[in-house]
């Protein structure tokens, strides 16, 4: 011990400032950590969604219904995208997602409210998601006492007044008991996998690169096709370990519904494990170090938690963030695996969802095959 | 006579830096070729083209009978290549590394081939050690034997010994001298002279370019060099004052002595004159390997850029 000496403290201080001015990193972490984080968490992340789309079914055609749907849309909350004729095709924009909500204003309605006879309105929500609907279900509460107040003049303005004239009954589908959890839990489904398989893979390449065994497996007669399905082969084995733990569970602990989808949800996974392992192969194609490696594959799963709708409601968040969040895997395979588990789609329901997953598989595959160099050149 | 590489004009260019200019060489089958030259002169580049790890700018030949280019695949399979690091896995163990590889060569006897490889390394008892916990010498034998197992036709070898002690450096040679008594032809990059000594021929490398080739008594005769051994007190202090009297090109010591060369007989002998006194001895001697490669290097533009 010979106390301590400034000098030697600048030594390290010089060495290091100068080590950090030469790592690109340093930039990315300096300039583009917060730009990107407070551009997401300011602008795109809004727990109380409003202008969600809703479906209308109208069974008479009268100013009190009109008055109603202009209330609905004059809190914002609502944004009125199709008419639906019958209850089974407006059923139907709730599974598929098209809606989040399903208003239904009964053929008798005017009718109830002229006589004072408990006249309702059904407001269906789909709840699978409770903290997207929360906000839109609360601002239910005050649409009885003011929607019909300009119309319910002379004669009839005594029903305006005092008890409200008419009652909205609110359905929360999917998930009546607005439990969190329900929501959650096959959503993490998408962020362990994708978190796992593709730093795993990322990894795996990159590995081979820096430890210098790459040099010695290009300068065999293996194919890079081979090389992709033997690298990736036993990371399927762990994906499919991990969607076992996690369904079982959500079962036994959580108590997710299991409600069916089973084909859906068996495409879903297959896809996207597929997809996200060629995604970890095509990061390691590129990165030159693991450290690297890391780094790509935490700028893909920061954005998959926050714009998939995982953590936040999608419908919360502005266009651009949409049109990001439409580009992220997991967007879709939340969706397959929600609507699955939660509201028992079928294949007719997820099909836009499979697609846009056989996409990626199919895209990042091709660009990791061509990335793949053969050489070392 | 048959030649195991035929290769003119290569060319590699990385950025703007020409790492290998204009190569050209010719191995003859079953013969060992020393490859030498000072760091980044294009050893390692050149080693890669030969195997198909790398694809040159412009030139063209032939490895084994196969266009190096075009033929890359069939070069590879009947090529052994041993990288400068070690590159076999560490974390897998000395029979599971070989196991690998006779898989990846689609080798038939495979169990059979993989004892073999182990009994002839001195290796079968330990075949259930980490690859990644073996001492320098042994991890270079273990990647010679990993190289060689698929029975190739032409071996690569990228500086095979570096680091490695003189003993295992004698039983490594001693083991490529044996397949090349089998009729392998060998491609060694070293810059041990007393290796490229044990070479056949040797091909001398630098700034991308080849400068000198033949055996090593050829291209010592080639350089023209005519060398002094001085003996006497202060031969290195004497190394360094000779080192820039003109007519010396290399003036170096070896302990006690030192070694003085120079391609110009009369400035030689007129630069060493003052010193052709008591205490000093001084003799002709033959110039080594090593005297005339340090005037080659002296020679060529440098490369450490």
């Amino acid at each position: 011990m010979t106390g301590l000496s400034w000098l030697r403290v600048l030594a390290v201080l010089i060495k290091e400032f100068k080590q950090l001015t030469r790592d690109r990193i340093t930039y990315a972490m300096m300039l583009a950590i917060p730009v990107v984080q407070l551009t997401l968490f300011g602008y795109a992340i809004n727990t109380e969604p409003r202008h969600l789309p809703t479906a209308v079914m109208v069974q008479e055609d009268s100013r009190y219904a009109r008055s109603i749907v202009a209330a609905l849309k004059n809190s914002l909350y609502f944004d009125f995208v199709a008419q639906a004729r019958s209850p089974a095709e407006l059923d139907r924009m709730l599974r598929t997602g098209d809606a989040q909500f399903a208003v239904t204003i009964p053929g008798d309605f005017s009718r109830r409210v002229a006589r004072g006879d408990k006249a309702q309105i059904l407001v269906e929500a789909d709840a699978t998601d409770p903290s997207a609907t929360g906000g839109a279900v609360a601002a239910l509460a005050a649409l009885p006492g003011q929607a019909l107040a300009h119309d319910l003049t002379g004669a009839l303005a005594p029903r305006g007044q005092g008890s409200a004239p008419f009652e909205v009954v609110v359905h929360r589908r999917y998930n009546p008991e607005a439990i969190t959890a329900y929501n959650i839990v096959p959503g993490l489904l998408g962020i362990i996998l994708s978190l796992t398989l593709v730093m795993m893979t990322a990894l795996s390449v990159t590995r081979e690169t820096e430890r210098g065994t790459m040099e010695t497996l290009l300068s065999t007669p293996l194919e890079p096709i081979e090389v992709m399905i033997g690298k990736l082969a036993p990371y399927v084995m762990v994906g499919l370990v991990q969607t076992a733990i996690i369904l079982g569970m959500a079962a036994f602990l959580f108590h997710v519904p299991m409600s069916g989808g089973w084909l859906g949800l068996s495409l879903g996974i297959a896809l996207f494990i597929t997809g996200s392992l060629a995604l970890g192969f095509l990061i390691s194609t590129v990165a030159r170090s693991q450290l690297a490696a890391m780094q790509m594959s935490f700028f893909y799963i920061l954005p998959s938690i926050l714009l998939s709708g995982f953590m936040f409601p999608f419908r919360g968040m502005p266009a651009w963030a949409q049109w990001l969040g439409e580009a992220i895997p997991v967007t879709h395979f939340l969706r397959v695996v929600r609507g699955s588990l939660l509201k028992s789609q079928g294949l007719g329901d997820q099909w836009r969802e499979l697609l846009a997953l056989t996409a990626f598989v199919l895209v990042v595959t091709a660009l990791a095959m061509a990335r793949y160099r053969r050489t070392l050149d | 006579m048959t030649l195991a590489i035929d290769v003119h004009g290569l060319n590699k260019t990385f950025g703007d830096k020409h790492v290998v200019n204009d190569v050209t060489i010719q191995v003859e089958q079953g013969r060992i070729c020393g490859f030498l030259g000072p760091n980044g002169s294009g050893k390692t580049t050149t080693l890669r083209m030969l195997c198909g790890l790398l694809t040159p700018d412009s030139g063209s030949g032939e490895a084994l009978g196969f266009d190096i280019i075009a033929q890359a695949d069939e070069v590879k399979r009947r090529t052994g290549y041993m990288t400068q690091k070690f590159s076999l896995y560490e974390d897998l163990t000395i029979a599971e590394n070989l196991q690998f590889t006779a898989r990846v060569y689609g080798l038939d006897r495979r169990k059979d081939r993989v004892d073999k490889a182990l009994e002839r390394l001195g290796l079968a008892t330990r075949r259930g050690q980490l690859a990644g916990t073996l001492s320098g010498g042994w991890k270079q034998r273990l990647a010679l034997a990993a190289a060689t197992l698929h029975e190739p036709k032409l071996l690569l070898l990228d500086e095979p010994t570096a680091g490695v002690d003189p003993k295992a450096r004698r039983t490594f040679w001693d083991e490529i001298h044996a397949l090349a008594a089998e009729g392998l032809t060998v491609l060694v990059s070293t810059h041990y002279m007393d290796e490229a000594e044990r070479c056949h021929e040797i091909a001398y490398i630098s700034y991308g370019r080849l400068i000198a080739r033949g055996t090593a008594a050829e291209v010592i005769a080639g350089s023209g060099l005519i060398t002094f051994h001085g003996e006497g007190p202060n031969a290195d202090k004497l190394a360094h004052e000779l080192a820039t009297a003109p007519g010396v090109e290399t003036a170096a010591a070896f302990g006690a002595a030192i070694h003085v060369s120079g391609t110009d007989r009369a400035a030689l002998e007129a630069a060493v004159k003052p010193y052709r006194r008591e205490p000093y001895r001084w003799t002709e001697v033959p110039p080594t390997l090593e005297d005339v490669f340090i005037q080659l290097m002296g020679q060529s533009q440098d490369n450490v850029q």
